[in-house]
């Protein structure tokens, strides 16, 4: 064999060594190909693995961990919660309508594969500067892709992130996430089991589209990139839909044994990883599978990326019955092959044998790497940066109101009115909020969802961002009244080869490992996205936490707007002079240095704890999280979002600028009927959560009053410059 | 009242209907199957919105051609109800039930956020619990919603008083600013001339529920539910 | 076989926002020349028909019952002899 081809297939000598050993022979092209993508970092996670077993992934509600198609945790009466969230960053750089599109499509199909209905999508997404033209072509692009599939498919997306900062200029992040609803008890798995059952191909027909695709994402971006356009594949949500209703309606019937979707390494990687799961093997004649154009190889059908298509293992005997529901939705389904009990993965081209390989050595048998990790340089600086030299700038009122109109803090309306956030007849808090909220039909109850990561912190110091984006995840599921319950993880990183970039990765994982044992949040799945930088510069080390949250009783249901005249204004947790990696920095003074704020995991536990049992008990009426811009611009949220003022004063001793703009963790900002502050204070006594009575809402300004300062925005005009700020550059 | 909910391949408002008239109302209600010839003896069909058959080639364009419209239109003949709701309103005007067509939204972009609509008429089987020129908040969700017709088409709409619907202000005036996505004379909704077939953008059944904001949608749907069976409609 | 390409575009009256964008991105681009700017749908159908007179007349039916809305749009048709 010679070296180019196992180079392009993005396999090492030592790997392609390690192949001949299994086989015992020369592999051919097709094999090849396939220990090619199936040995990628995006299949294989060789770099990540030994990291990520230090994520804590077990816990009483856990009913599917790690390893399936999608993480289910346990929402009481029989009921799970299914949930996952993965990356489309590269396909969604080259081409960005399609690859966010087939990014939520992926994400979807990985949901009902497990016999869920998917009742929500959310989505995080990283671009670069406002100001740039390619990040606002990016922007618009992948806005309109999520809208375009989601919105046809009617799966409403109801919430999620978006970030602008020059790291991802060229390589923006799309990560995708989706939740479904499911009766336990008709979780079907990803298996191919019983020796004899019949393997189909369901769905779309298969073409030559996105061949490579998972090696392709496990490649930098680089000039050539553009040229690799084919690997891009295109969506069709139609399609999807109806395999949706076919899957679903099909499981119902018990003559599934196994299914997977045909995501990343298409054929390949379903068989296989269907088979290795079972103990069993899979022998398909590839002649049998429905395509698209003439003149396909085994090599090109094998891995093909066509969207829309699933492999299912059904019983013996129930072909007829399952392609019977596949055409009243219009669909093909077509048996390719059977399970086997030799353990071996056989493609066949009519008689002819195309490939032969033990499955368990395509999904088991990846080398895994322990990466060399290196403290990077930048971080020992930007660390020492003593900001006490900062300049304090008088008028506040303009700093609000400049950091208001920053893409990062300024309202995401201009994304998510493209999205249709109200299908289903679900959603209760939608887009806007610290949290989305759906409610169970049939039940009290309901389901929050978030996504959160401060690549700012991240970047600054990995272990403590790692943290932080778990701890806000779980806050903002607080403050819209729901318990946390768990995690899916997206971690985007740059080259891990690179050894300050895998130290960056490791030092994440283990802060956010530590916060979901703290916080009592397993992980349930997730993906890893390594390789995102251009021209040799990384993004921001971004580790994007998805979390979902339950809520006993639906009609506590909490939101962020301040409610009433003379309601009580109390801020939870500590304020403390810590300016480092804020937005205020950043914006104002153009500095991304100092140590990210400081997070004591204990304390966040209690707040939150102490926060959902003010809110379970229906004392307070607004809850909101600190974030980015500090408590003024939390305060400014909420006045906005309750269309009402407030009146506040800070006494402590400190320089404004700290108090209004420090992001200080572990803190909510709540408010309560006058009535009820005395019992909302001893609660807070009793559970020695610190806190500040900051005023009373009221009026049409924000009012904010320190010791020679004052602050005064009509709650209008900040809403005028929050709600326009994003439409004002995409519009132009 | 007997409701019947078409599905489409495509549609995706067709559960959230059912759910609505099912658990909302607690009236009968029956899936109907584009495919089949059967209206099962409802009183009042509801063409749902979602993108059937994908939207492709036109909105509602292919979704017209199913078995289940054969009969639709003798139902609607017959002056039996029929209520198509965005994307069912495409597919009204394609089949000629109700004049003009729905392009695209100037904006190029799907549009999902709340609408005023003032009701110009509650003579209907559709609206009669409402107050005339009643100003009511009911959200839209399209890309192509955009209501066009020649001007001899508008004018009889307007002549004959068949626009139900109209996009307005909070002070219930027909501006340029409060039409969110370009439709001539801010149309939101329109009827056929006999009153028994109505077409509309927003979803009603979005907010039928106080928990899901509000309960302007569900007025529309108590009306039909309390319509009198076989009543003359206006 | 012979092939019938059909061209869709928006009635003249008819407001063609698509076509308005790309108007005005010509223009930002530097093409002040452009003066209008229609955009419109390219089908293409492949028929198993016997004469070039049948062709036009099935497709010319295919676009008044599907492949364009009357209310809206106009059609132009091509037909070709293909192998």
């Amino acid at each position: 064999m010679k070296k180019e081809f196992w180079r392009k297939m993005g396999l090492s000598e030592e790997e392609y060594g390690m192949i001949k050993g299994i086989l015992g022979r020369e592999p051919n092209e097709v094999e090849l190909g396939i220990f090619g993508v199936m040995w990628s970092e995006h299949c294989s996670y060789k770099n990540s693995k030994a990291v990520l077993r230090s994520f804590p992934t077990t816990g009483e509600r856990v009913v599917q961990g790690p390893g399936e198609n999608a993480g289910v945790l346990d929402i009481g009466d029989g009921q799970g919660v299914v949930f996952k969230i993965e990356s489309h960053n590269h396909p969604s750089a080259i081409e960005p309508y399609q690859g966010a599109a087939t990014g939520v499509g992926g994400i979807i199909r990985d949901i009902f594969t497990m016999g869920a209905r998917p009742i929500a999508s959310l989505n995080s997404l990283r671009f670069g500067s406002l100001k740039s033209k390619r990040s606002r072509y990016l922007f618009s692009g992948v806005v309109a892709g999520i809208a375009g599939y989601g919105n046809c498919i009617g799966i409403p997306t109801i919430g999620g992130e978006v970030y602008f900062h020059p790291s991802y200029e060229e390589n923006c992040l799309v990560n995708a996430m989706c939740i479904g609803l499911i009766d336990i008890k008709d979780i079907a798995k990803g298996v191919a089991q019983g020796p004899g059952n019949p393997v189909l191909v369901v769905g779309a027909k298969t073409g030559r589209d996105g061949i490579h695709g998972a090696t392709f994402a496990s490649e930098e971006l680089n000039e050539k990139s553009e040229e690799k356009r084919p690997a891009v594949q295109v969506g069709d949500p139609f399609m999807e839909k109806l395999l949706l209703e076919a899957c679903l309606e099909l499981i119902k019937t018990g003559y599934v044994v196994g299914m997977q979707d045909m995501g990343a390494a298409g054929l390949t990687s379903s068989s296989s990883e269907m088979a290795s799961r079972a103990g069993t093997g899979m022998e398909m004649d590839i002649a049998k599978v429905p395509r698209r154009e003439t003149g396909m190889t085994p090599y090109e059908i094998m891995l093909s990326e066509s969207q829309e298509r699933m492999l299912v293992v059904a019983k013996s005997g129930a072909e007829k019955a399952v392609q019977d529901i596949f055409a009243k939705w219009g669909l093909e389904a077509v048996v390719i092959g059977k399970v086997t009990d030799d353990g071996y993965l056989t493609v066949k081209e009519g008689d002819e044998v195309a490939a032969r390989i033990p499955a368990k050595a395509l999904t088991e048998m990846c080398p895994v790497y322990a990466k060399e990790a290196k403290k990077p340089e930048y971080l020992i600086k930007a660390q020492e940066y003593d900001l006490s030299t900062l300049p304090e700038l008088g008028d506040y009122g303009q700093v609000i109101m400049t950091l208001l109109g920053t893409g990062n803090i300024a309202s995401k309306e201009w994304v998510y009115r493209q999205y249709d956030y109200m299908v289903g007849l679900n959603t209760v808090v939608g887009p806007g909020s610290d949290a989305a909220v759906l409610r169970i039909k049939g039940t009290n109850k309901g389901i929050a969802a978030t996504t959160d990561c401060n690549a700012r912190y991240v970047y600054l110091d990995p272990y403590q961002g790692g943290q932080i984006a778990v701890a806000e995840a779980a806050r903002n599921l607080v403050c819209a009244g729901a318990l946390p319950l768990g995690v899916t993880d997206c971690l985007n990183f740059g080259n891990p080869e690179k050894p300050e970039i895998f130290w960056q990765f490791k030092e994440a994982a283990a802060g956010i490992s530590e916060a979901c044992r703290t916080l009592d949040t397993p992980v349930t799945g997730g993906n890893v996205s390594f390789y995102n930088e251009t021209k040799g510069e990384s993004i921001y080390p971004t580790p994007v936490i998805g979390m979902v949250g339950l809520l006993e009783d639906i009609s506590r249901v909490m939101t962020m707007g301040f409610k009433d005249e003379d309601d009580i204004i109390i801020l939870l947790g500590e304020s403390k002079d810590e300016l480092g990696g804020t937005a205020y920095l950043s914006v104002i003074h153009g500095l991304e240095a100092g140590k990210p704020p400081s997070i004591d995991l204990e304390a966040e536990r209690i707040i939150q704890r102490t926060t959902l049992a003010l809110i379970k008990e229906g004392l307070v009426k607004s809850a909101h999280d600190c974030a980015e811009g500090g408590l003024s611009i939390a305060l400014a949220e909420c006045c906005m979002a309750g269309g009402i003022g407030a009146d506040v004063v800070l006494s402590e001793e400190m320089k404004a600028s700290s108090l209004l703009f420090a992001e200080s963790q572990s803190r909510i900002i709540v408010t309560a009927h006058k009535e009820k502050m005395d019992k909302v204070l001893s609660r807070l006594s009793i559970n020695k959560v610190p806190y500040k009575v900051l005023g009373n809402v009221g009026g049409e300004d924000l009012k904010i009053t320190g010791s020679g300062w004052k602050v005064r925005l009509a709650v209008c005009d900040m809403e005028e410059k929050y709600r326009g700020a994003i439409a004002c550059y995409m519009d132009m | 009242m007997r409701f019947g909910v078409v599905v489409f391949p495509g549609s995706n408002c067709d559960a959230d209907c059912y759910h609505v008239i099912d658990k909302v109302l607690a009236e009968p209600v029956e899936y109907l199957w584009h495919g089949d010839r059967d209206l099962k003896e409802v009183d009042c069909v509801i063409l749902p919105g979602g993108f059937s058959y994908g939207d492709y080639l036109r909105v509602g364009a292919i979704a017209r051609f199913s078995p289940v419209m054969e009969k639709v239109l003798e139902h609607a003949a017959e002056g039996g109800l029929v209520i198509g709701i965005c994307n069912g309103f495409q597919i009204l005007t394609e089949v000629g039930l109700l004049p003009g067509a729905l392009v695209k939204n100037p904006s190029l972009k799907f549009q999902c956020h709340n609408t005023r609509l003032r009701v110009e008429r509650n003579d209907l089987p559709f609206t009669s619990l409402y107050k005339k020129k009643e100003i009511v908040e009911i959200p839209i969700a399209h890309g192509e919603g955009s209501f066009v017709a020649d001007e001899e088409t508008l004018g009889l709409l307007e002549k004959e008083n068949r626009v139900v619907f109209r996009y307005c202000d909070e002070n219930g005036e027909i501006t340029g600013i409060a039409n969110p996505n370009g439709s001539l004379n801010n149309i939101a909704g329109i009827c056929n001339e006999k009153g028994n077939v109505l077409g509309m953008m927003p979803h009603p059944e979005r907010c039928a529920e106080e928990m899901l904001g509000g309960l302007d949608g569900e007025i529309l749907f108590r009306s039909l539910a309390g319509w009198r069976q076989g009543g003359d409609v206006a | 076989m012979f092939k019938a390409v059909v061209t869709i575009t928006f009635k003249k009256n008819i407001l063609d926002p698509q076509g308005s964008a790309v108007h005005k991105a010509l223009h930002s681009l530097g093409y002040p020349e452009v003066s209008d700017v229609r955009v419109g749908k390219h089908i293409e159908v492949v028929m198993d028909v016997d004469s070039d007179e049948e062709a036009h007349k099935r497709i010319e039916e295919m676009c008044t019952k599907l492949l364009a809305n009357p209310v809206i749009e106009d059609y132009q048709i091509d037909v070709a002899v293909v192998e």
